[in-house]
């Protein structure tokens, strides 16, 4: 394995942003970088910056205010770029399916390399999906 | 001297959810503020018209994942008002007690937003630790760590065994220990937390009760006021004596916030000590019809939910009134005249829940 992937893949560091969420998915992806669950032993760390972030993870349904900062954030990420989405809602609408401000699932604005499910999704499921995310890291090479 | 505009948000490093400011500023002092909204809206309010009033119970749990069982609950009394059922009292004990849990879990989250806002990451670090404790009592007693799903209209879907009782005792007095030792403390007498809050957004009680200011915001200001005093569920069985502050400042929010902590996990054990046996849930045979309020205190204040029924399985109209919308007003008068840096942490001490507030 060359640097640069080996970097990427044993230092991921994270950019967290809520869609429609309803919180739930978002207060266990702060359980994980806590203590019990305590993702940074995988040198996993929570970024605010985009311009930063390998991983983007992303709860809650698209909607028609927030897709474009959705779009803004993804873009401003630096390539190699993935999209973890976490909970059901973010991942098909699920419980707001019929809502009338929501567009559906993230990858109806961006494109997703892992969906995580769950409502909430556990931390367990949030940290296996973001591993499962650094194989395609690994896969996309320099 | 010329006038800046900065953007606070959507998406900024401290809040997990869209927060959105628009500062003006001269030099460092923030001298105007606008909140921007929508980034969280779905319509909640709507698509519960389009499901059934038992269906609604699942949405209206994710109005927000933090205060879900609350949500649920004004939910779920609202309709057994339109449907004259009354929640038998095994259920009304068991409703205080996961009210309870979602409060000590709520604080204990906010708190360390908090002492995460400031840099202060091992407070922050202890706080969530303390507060998977809370989370363990939660899978164990309704089956889930964060949606606790087991409020329903007429009483609730789970029971809790005598020895599930006694786990939950013996857990939630570590919790205590854990407490008492390494978080209230902290938060009570450390230098920092003292420097970095007091006196900073300052809300004065006149000014809190004319701009209607609920929950931990208006007690910090010394305003007495509680919902749990009405007696709803079984809080009329229990005393609860509102955890009152008067400075009115980000401390005095904070100080509210670990006192009434504390309360609620000694109200969890009490409510273990004193429910009594039965039966938790009776049949609903009818449809909902009328209109009725129904209040809550929920960790960030009164939820006021308007329910309206027309004898059909479908519900007419459902309004939410959340914590933190009534709480915004509160905030933007507490904002001109702070610096910048202290704009995360003035606008964490009012503990916002934008999941809640847009729907
Ligand atoms: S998946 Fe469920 S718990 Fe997670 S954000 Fe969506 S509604 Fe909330």
């Amino acid at each position: 394995m060359d640097i640069l992937t080996r970097s990427r893949t044993k230092s991921p560091w994270l950019l967290h942003y809520s869609c429609g969420s309803c919180n739930g998915c978002d207060i266990e992806i702060l359980a994980a970088l806590t203590p019990l669950y305590d993702v940074e032993r995988f040198g996993i760390v929570n970024m605010g910056n985009p311009k930063h972030a390998d991983v983007l993870l992303v709860t809650g349904p698209a909607n028609w205010r927030n897709y474009r900062v959705l779009r803004n954030i993804y873009d401003q990420m630096p390539e190699p770029k993935l999209v973890v989405v976490v909970g059901v809602c973010g991942s098909t609408g699920g419980v707001f399916d019929k809502c009338p401000n929501t567009l559906g699932g993230i990858d109806t604005v961006i494109p997703v390399d892992v969906y995580i499910p769950g409502c909430a999704a556990r931390p367990e499921a949030i940290i296996d999906g973001v591993v499962l995310a650094l194989g395609k890291l690994e896969a996309y090479g320099t | 001297m010329a006038r800046t505009a900065i953007p606070f948000g959507p998406q900024h490093p401290v809040f997990p959810e869209p927060v959105h400011l628009k500062l003006e500023l001269e030099d460092e002092t923030v001298v105007g503020v606008t909140p921007v909204i929508g980034y969280m809206h779905r319509g909640i309010e709507k698509a519960a018209e389009l499901k059934t009033f038992r269906q609604n119970v699942f949405l209206i749990e994710r109005i927000c994942g933090i205060c879900s069982f609350m949500h649920s609950l004004a939910y779920c009394q609202g309709v057994e008002a339109l449907t004259d059922v009354e929640a038998p009292p095994r259920a009304r004990f068991l409703r205080v007690f996961w009210s309870e849990l979602s409060r000590s879990h709520s604080h204990l989250l906010t708190l360390g937003l908090l002492a995460d806002a400031m840099g202060f990451e091992s407070l922050f670090m202890q706080c969530w630790r303390a507060r998977e404790i809370v989370l363990d009592i939660s899978e164990m007693t309704a089956g889930h760590r964060i949606i606790q799903s087991t409020c329903s209209v007429g009483g609730v879907r789970r029971d809790i065994n005598s020895e599930m009782a006694k786990e939950v005792d013996a857990r939630l007095r570590a919790l205590q220990e854990m407490l008492d030792r390494s978080i209230s403390p902290v938060f009570l007498h450390d230098y920092t937390i003292n420097r970095r809050t007091e006196g900073k957004g300052i809300v004065p009680k006149e000014q809190a009760e004319l701009l209607g200011a609920v929950g931990p915001t208006a007690r910090g200001s010394g305003v007495t006021v509680d919902i749990r005093q009405t007696g709803y569920a079984a809080y009329s069985d229990l005393s609860i004596d509102p955890v009152v502050e008067t400075a009115g400042d980000s401390y005095a929010r904070t100080k509210v916030r670990v006192r009434e902590l504390s309360r609620s996990v000694e109200l969890v054990r009490e409510v273990l000590a004193m429910m009594p046996a039965g039966e938790i849930l009776v049949a609903v045979s009818n449809y909902p019809e009328g209109e009725t309020v129904s209040r809550v205190e929920q960790p960030r204040g009164e939820e006021i939910m308007y329910l309206k029924g027309n004898s059909t399985n479908y519900l007419e109209r459902v309004r939410v009134r959340t914590p933190t919308f009534a709480n915004i007003p509160a905030l933007l008068g507490m904002l001109p005249g702070c610096e910048l840096a202290d704009v995360p942490i003035i606008t964490l001490s009012i503990d916002p829940c934008i999941g809640c507030t847009e729907r």
